[in-house]
């Protein structure tokens, strides 16, 4: 195959060096122009197979299909291809192939859509076996040279050896001889005892150039000629542009173009983006909001509390007869919880960068979902998708909001618009904040009955509200159902199993759908779910006196996974032993994304009502740990994420639009409010989970529980900031 | 025209003087390693050096910023060898995404020429750079670890 442009650092560092004093100011990239002719990356070497290039100096480029986004899965995905090629670790790097070369090769990279913290998880058993399949070629090649059978030959470090003889050849010598052999059928891999990379806490194999400003993100990309937009797009979703009035602002300085994009959005295309924002700022647009735009906050409250009681509703999770054991219960408890729309808040605003000619369309572009941006590369451009690709770029944060392609499809939009000329789209963070694909806003209620001895016997949670699925993939509902809203909360799965065995049980979801779209944000719907359960039974264990790990346990002795994280926290937090003076504990656990993960929070309240979190105690069990450090570093961030959200973020909606555009008004917590993270890492083994998401569920009702250990206060809607937790 | 200084090299730029620093800097300079994160100085993305300060870059004028000295991201490095704070974040791994940590760093640095010991509390105080990521528990442990090294 010909080689695949990137703008990793080999490429990037060669080629500046060959553009070295003929680059113009503001020339900031020097990699080559794909567009003019995508075969001529320098370093060209053939490869080894799909997942390997050895190049004659020894070195390891390992593709990676899936996007690094900041949740090292480039490094982990390189350790499984690296474990198996058995190569010297340091001479390792990595490269993306596109998503174009994937369909034009049989889509040998197999899926290149990077979330629900699957970028590991599923594609482990393919990228090892990737890995092993090139060693044995590589020994086959060296044994033909040596004329000796293949079975005599090893491979360690990069080396392989003839052990007979004892000679030795390294891998660059016979790489090229192994990339003509045939690939092997059988290909065993190496029991889990074996590894030597897997499991390592090996560093990053992408911080370098993060920390001199070299890394090239969407929103640096430049090209030769290159133009740049910025964009509006109806603040009331569902609504049109009627009028605007380009002429206003056409003479404006480095102003190129007043573009309309789709029915909904007007971009300036200008010589440089502050110029398009300028512009933008200055154009008078008239839009026509249509009927959404007599929504409000308080209308879509009204609308999931109608669903909470409604008769009909699509059932998860079912054993006994929930309405019985409630009827007759001794006592019930009762308790309606709440989750807002947030936004997912990217640091890198989205963009992305097209050339579109009647033969050709390219974008470069931050993406978790390269095939679905190439199918929606090719739906705009109106072309073939033999005739278009995609070229990733790392994500500054992806967090699910960047799987979607509404960006992509604007920028090859206004691209069509300028034939042969390089547009870069980027959005303002208030284009960002407005357009967001938000977490789903859903209720609850919970209702739980007890019989005269104290026992839990009935349980109902009825959620209310919206659906990920019926929007994003509505060819993904079962009869209507959306079986990703009962995230966590499945009777059974490799995925999200319920944690509680309760005699009856019934949760069940009623669909209701406002306005706003939905999306899939970091975590997606264990978080809201988490709090429900975790925090209501903290309820419930309250209501029986009882200690809510003890309560616990009880309903848990047939999932010994979930129980073993929350023992595992109990026991470092030492749970057992009184919090010190003024401390406050809570906990809370979940299964999802094949993990099981469970936290401890630590927290105390000040005089005026503040929450100060000191400490937090979290373990993850993901069947196999790639990386140790790596997770704890997203378990770390986990907390980061979840906590920004319990304390401060909601986005409102009035007059059909969202409030909140900025960070001003959608807060993010600081380091001044980071607790101290204690991440427990207990791979149980014989499964593999994801780490990316599980634990931002466990973070809020681990605090929520500390909350009213402290205060007596159960919060039942967020963000915090909406309560008083003043003593009384 | 108007006359900067960057990372020690003059460009004079024929730019509306209007324009924030932030985007003379990425967009006419060519130095994009300083981000845009929100145009308002709340995260700190686009932190810079001015004289030694640093300071949120993308809603600054060009105008104010004439004949200063300012050091970026690209520049804090002494030739081939990293700033400390650079080399304590490539030893310890601090970025995850990384699109914020050229703010990050440079407000770091800026911190620790004025404290070279700091505690707990100074770094509350000075650093308020948003991280989506969440990688807040390693730049602090970075923070005292470049301090005492």
């Amino acid at each position: 195959m010909t080689t695949m442009p990137n703008i990793d650092r080999r490429s990037f560092l060669a080629s500046s060096a060959a553009l070295a004093g003929s680059a113009a100011a503001g020339l900031a990239l020097g990699f080559h122009v794909p567009f003019a002719d995508a075969a001529s990356a320098a370093d060209a070497a053939p490869e080894v197979n799909a997942w390997v290039v050895i190049k004659p100096d020894d070195s390891v480029v390992i593709r990676i299909a899936r996007s690094e986004m900041g949740q090292g899965s480039l490094t982990g995905l390189a350790q499984l291809v690296a474990e198996e090629l058995e190569c010297d670790w340091s001479k390792v790097s990595t490269e993306y192939p596109t998503p174009g070369q994937n369909i034009a090769r049989n889509r040998v990279w197999k899926n290149f859509s990077t979330g629900g913290s699957r970028g590991i998880r599923e594609s482990q058993d393919y990228v090892r076996k990737g890995g092993a399949a090139a060693r044995i070629m590589l020994i086959q090649a060296a044994a033909g040279e040596w004329n000796v059978p293949a079975s005599e030959c090893s491979a360690a470090n990069s080396v392989i050896t003839h052990q007979p003889s004892g000679r030795t050849v390294t891998f660059g010598k016979v790489a090229a001889k192994a990339g003509t052999l045939e690939a092997p059928n059988d290909v065993p891999l190496k029991d889990p005892k074996d590894w030597k990379i897997i499991g390592k806490s090996v560093k990053r194999l992408d911080t370098a150039d993060k920390v001199t400003g070299k890394q090239v993100y969407g929103a640096d990309l430049k090209f030769p000629g290159m133009l740049t937009a910025a964009i509006r797009d109806c603040p009331v979703f569902g609504g049109r542009i009627k009028s605007f009035d380009a002429a206003k602002v056409e003479t404006m300085r480095g102003v190129r173009r007043v573009v309309k994009v789709g029915d909904s959005a007007v971009a300036v295309v200008a010589d440089t983006w502050w110029q398009a924002k300028t512009a933008l700022d200055a154009l008078p647009i008239t839009w026509d909001e249509g009927a959404n735009a007599e929504v409000s906050s308080d209308t879509i409250a009204a609308m999931l509390r109608e669903g909470l009681d409604a008769k009909e509703a699509f059932v998860g999770n079912e054993n006994g007869d929930v309405r019985a054991a409630i009827a007759g219960a001794a006592k019930t408890v009762e308790a309606v919880y709440g989750y807002p729309f947030q936004n997912h808040a990217c640091m890198e605003p989205m963009n992305a960068t097209a050339r579109w000619t009647s033969d050709r369309c390219e974008v470069w572009a931050p993406t978790q979902n390269g095939e679905a941006a190439l199918a929606a590369t090719a739906e705009a451009a109106g072309l073939p998708v033999a005739k278009c690709d995609v070229y990733k770029v790392h994500l500054g944060g992806g967090f699910g909001r960047r799987g979607m392609t509404d960006y992509v499809r604007q920028a090859v939009a206004i691209a069509k618009e300028m034939p042969g000329t390089w547009v870069k789209l980027l959005w303002s963070r208030e284009e960002d904040m407005l357009h967001g694909r938000y977490h789903p806003i859903t209720q609850a209620k919970m209702v739980g009955a007890f019989d005269s001895s104290g026992n839990l016997t009935g349980l109902h949670m009825r959620i209310s509200g919206q659906s990920i699925i019926a929007a994003v993939f509505p060819q993904n509902l079962v009869n209507g159902k959306d079986p990703v809203t009962f995230q966590g909360l499945n009777p059974t799965g490799a995925e999200s199993v319920f944690g509680y065995s309760v005699p009856n049980l019934l949760i069940d979801h009623a669909m209701r759908n406002p306005h706003v779209p939905p999306g899939f944000w970091r975590g997606v719907n264990i978080n809201q779910n988490c709090i429900y359960v975790e925090c209501f039974m903290d309820e419930l264990a309250h209501a029986a006196g009882q200690d809510p790990l003890a309560f616990r346990r009880k309903l848990m002795a047939s999932h010994p996974k979930h129980l073993a994280v929350l023992e595992a926290v109990a026991a470092r937090a030492e749970w057992d032993k009184p919090a010190p003076t003024g401390i406050h504990r809570g906990l809370a656990q979940i299964m999802g994304f094949g993990s099981y993960v469970a936290a401890v929070a630590e927290i105390s309240i000040s005089d005026k009502g503040r929450v100060k979190i000191h400490r937090i105690v979290a373990a993850t069990d993901p069947g196999y740990a790639v990386n140790p450090d790596q997770i704890s570093c997203q378990v770390e961030g986990s907390f980061v994420y979840g906590l920004s959200a319990l304390l401060y973020q909601e986005c409102t909606v009035k007059g059909g639009r969202i409030e909140q555009e900025n960070f001003d008004t959608y807060n993010v917590m600081r380091i001044d409010e980071m607790p101290k993270v204690e991440s427990v890492i207990v791979p149980s083994g014989g499964f593999w989970g994801g780490v990316g998401e599980p634990t931002i569920a466990v973070a809020a009702p681990a605090v929520l529980n500390a909350i009213f250990a402290a205060t007596g206060k159960r919060i039942r809607s967020f963000p915090l900031t909406h309560h008083d937790l003043k003593s009384a | 025209m108007t006359r900067l200084t960057v990372n020690g090299t003059q460009h004079d730029v024929d730019v509306d003087p209007d324009t924030p620093l932030l985007w003379v800097l990425r967009e006419t300079v060519g130095l994009t390693g300083t981000k845009y994160g929100c145009g308002i100085a709340q995260c700190g993305a686009c932190t810079v050096h001015i004289d030694g300060q640093a300071v949120r870059s993308c809603s600054l004028p060009l105008s104010a910023v004439a004949g200063k000295q300012i050091v970026t991201i690209e520049g804090l490095a002494r030739g081939d060898s990293l700033h400390p704070v650079q080399k304590t974040w490539l030893a310890m791994d601090v970025p995850q995404c990384g699109y914020c940590q050229s703010g990050m760093i440079m407000a770091v640095a800026a911190l620790l020429r004025e404290k070279p010991k700091p505690t707990d509390a100074d770094i509350d105080a000075a650093i308020t750079n948003i991280c989506r990521c969440g990688t807040f528990q390693r730049v602090r442990a970075a923070i005292h670890a470049t301090a005492d090294a």
